[in-house]
């Protein structure tokens, strides 16, 4: 009788904030939790999705198509007894996104803080100028930009086009030339600096005046205030930028998509993880295979998340100043 | 006086570089979309030679070649498909979003802590370690093909940034309002469409405005769900002017299309600036 006094009590006080919390929660258990646990168990099955029917548990088979060549496997017999090769894009893809993302997301913040710093002092038009710079930002990850993209750096677009006008020669296709490619999509990312810069400024207005003020009087110089004063106090909102850029910058995929044509562009250069999980998934159907890719990746943002946060010890300070 | 003279004229100097750096530097980067609005009226034959922003001749061939779509579908059906889209989006994520946001931000209930925190990890996911079972998933109910993979999961709160938005906007709120609310007679619902509702205005409308810019320009869902030309969005339909291994062969079409397309985005974005700047600001999502 307790019991059931007890369920009722329990309802009748958390039986409202249950039913608000309804839809998010059937969305969570149905559309995360569920699919997550499934496509754990992909991971290690051969799932194919033209016949699923068909599909068996291969260990970590994936897991080892994916690695194998890092031990210099080319093929290796399954726990079904099946021979499988490896997969010889996939340390292409994950390289690819490691420069990508190890190289376009310090080049963001740190555009980003300086145009910030630059707009942080008492200017005037500082509302429309942050609507100027925010625009790439708006408009960036459209289908439309990535076709203009495109554009502008092939053979005959619109960069070499005004190169040439101040008299270089010899240009080459930027997008279809191997080694330019991928610098061309960190290009694209740079120029989307704009939220980044936005939560900046609003980093930098929190910090007083007065001890900007108490330094020039001590001698110290731009350079040494910028290195005492701005870097640390901002340091939590570089850290919450470089979390957010960075997780968000692992899973880019429309740019690649689209300057692609839905592959990896010239040799793989632009081949990043999520079009080859793309690829993987939903071009051949190897949708076993596509989950385990998946499960590195959220490993992987999950490590270098950890790290951050870890490492944020020794250069983020939350101190008031004193 | 003199040296108080110097340093005013040093502050004015200083901004006024500033200023023409910015300015500059702003030109620069806005230059590739004014290009491309500029080229979408050039003839097809001179986009690839002209890097000016003035065209020689002006023409709407490109509107009219791009606005014919693709498989018989043309743009006009684009644009309503994905306007529709971003309506039913908006209205799926103001009503789950926002009963989420009140229950956490000021309903006292167990496990609230330990749900919040599930919510926050879930902001933090990447998509790709859901999306082969949710895809599998959709599949078998027949719903690939249709808008229901992307729409039905906005009415099951699936976007955790505007939880947690609506969250730190309604915490800022007076409790006070609440607490005269229940005294007077209302109950938990009462509280959540009379008081929080109303006052969270500001951060309902920057959820709305995010949830259509998100829907706008998503590409993977619409690349994996919209499988047939009649139901296309705009983004998936501009990707049919790209070939395989990316040749184009109606750049004209291509960039008048594009260029229309951000229309809705700007106009958003004009009326709508300063809660932009709120959105940003207070969870850091990217535009």
């Amino acid at each position: 009788m307790s019991k059931v006094s007890g369920v009722a009590r329990f309802i009748k006080r958390n039986g409202a904030a249950y039913a608000f919390l309804t839809p998010w929660l059937l969305g969570f258990f149905v559309l995360t939790f569920y699919p997550m646990a499934y496509s754990l168990w992909l991971g290690f099955t051969n799932y194919d999705f033209t016949q699923p029917d068909s599909t068996q548990w291969i260990g970590v088979g994936n897991y080892l198509k994916m690695f194998g060549p890092v031990f210099g496997l080319s093929e290796f017999t399954a726990s079904t007894g099946e021979a499988m090769r490896v997969d010889p894009y996939y340390m292409k893809s994950l390289s690819v996104t490691f420069n990508y993302v190890f190289i376009s997301v310090p080049l963001k913040l740190i555009f980003a803080l300086a145009i910030a710093m630059l707009l942080n002092q008492n200017l005037r038009g500082v509302p429309f100028y942050r609507a100027v710079y925010y625009i790439p930002t708006l408009l960036g990850g459209s289908v439309a930009i990535a076709v203009l993209w495109r554009k502008l750096f092939e053979k005959d677009g619109l960069v070499n086009g005004l190169l040439s006008t101040f008299g270089f020669t010899d240009l080459p296709g930027w997008i279809t030339n191997p080694e330019y490619a991928l610098w061309t999509l960190i290009l694209l990312s740079v120029w989307q600096f704009g939220s980044s810069m936005i939560i900046f400024l609003a980093g930098l207005k929190q910090i007083p005046e007065e001890y900007y003020d108490a330094a020039s009087v001590d001698g110290a110089n731009n350079v040494q205030q910028f290195f005492a004063i701005t870097i640390p106090l901002l340091s939590p909102v570089i850290l919450f930028n470089l979390v957010i850029q960075m997780i968000g910058a692992f899973q880019a995929f429309t740019q690649a998509y689209i300057i692609g044509g839905g592959r990896g562009g010239v040799l793989n250069s632009t081949l990043f993880y999520t079009l080859h999980l793309y690829i993987q998934g939903w071009t051949y159907h190897e949708m076993g295979y596509a989950s385990a890719m998946a499960w590195v990746l959220l490993l992987v943002i999950g490590a270098l998340t950890a790290m951050v946060f870890k490492s944020s010890d020794f250069w983020v300070s939350y101190g008031t100043g004193e | 006086m003199e040296p108080v003279n110097n340093m005013k004229t040093k502050v004015v100097v200083r901004h006024t570089l500033t200023h023409l750096f910015v300015i500059t530097l702003g030109l620069f980067m806005i230059y590739p979309v004014i290009w491309m609005i500029v080229s979408s009226f050039k003839p097809n034959n001179m986009i690839f030679s002209d890097p000016g922003l003035l065209p020689k001749t002006v023409t709407i061939e490109n509107y009219i070649s791009g606005w014919k779509g693709y498989a018989g579908t043309s743009f006009g059906r684009f644009f309503a498909n994905s306007l529709l889209m971003c309506i039913v989006a908006i209205i799926g994520n103001l009503i789950t979003c926002s009963m989420a946001a009140y229950a956490f931000a000021r309903l006292k209930f167990a496990g609230r802590d330990f749900w919040f925190a599930v919510m926050m990890i879930t902001l933090m996911l990447p998509a790709h370690v859901t999306i082969v079972p949710r895809y599998i998933l959709f599949n078998t109910f027949g719903w690939v093909g249709s808008y229901l993979p992307i729409l039905v999961p906005k009415f099951l709160a699936t976007d955790a940034f505007f939880i947690f938005l609506l969250v730190q906007f309604i915490r800022s709120l007076p409790k006070e309002l609440d607490e005269a609310a229940i005294i007077d007679g209302c109950g938990k619902w009462g509280v959540f469409f009379r008081i929080i509702l109303p006052l969270a205005t500001p951060a309902l409308v920057t959820t709305a405005l995010f949830t259509f810019l998100w829907t706008w320009d998503d590409f993977f869902n619409h690349l994996l769900y919209l499988t047939r030309p009649e139901i296309f969005s705009v983004s998936r339909a501009l990707r049919t002017f790209v070939g395989d291994a990316g040749a184009v062969s109606n750049w004209g079409g291509a960039l008048a299309m594009a260029t229309l397309s951000m229309v809705p985005t700007f106009i958003l974005f004009f009326a709508l600036q300063k809660y932009f700047v709120q959105g940003i600001s207070t969870t850091g999502i990217k535009g």
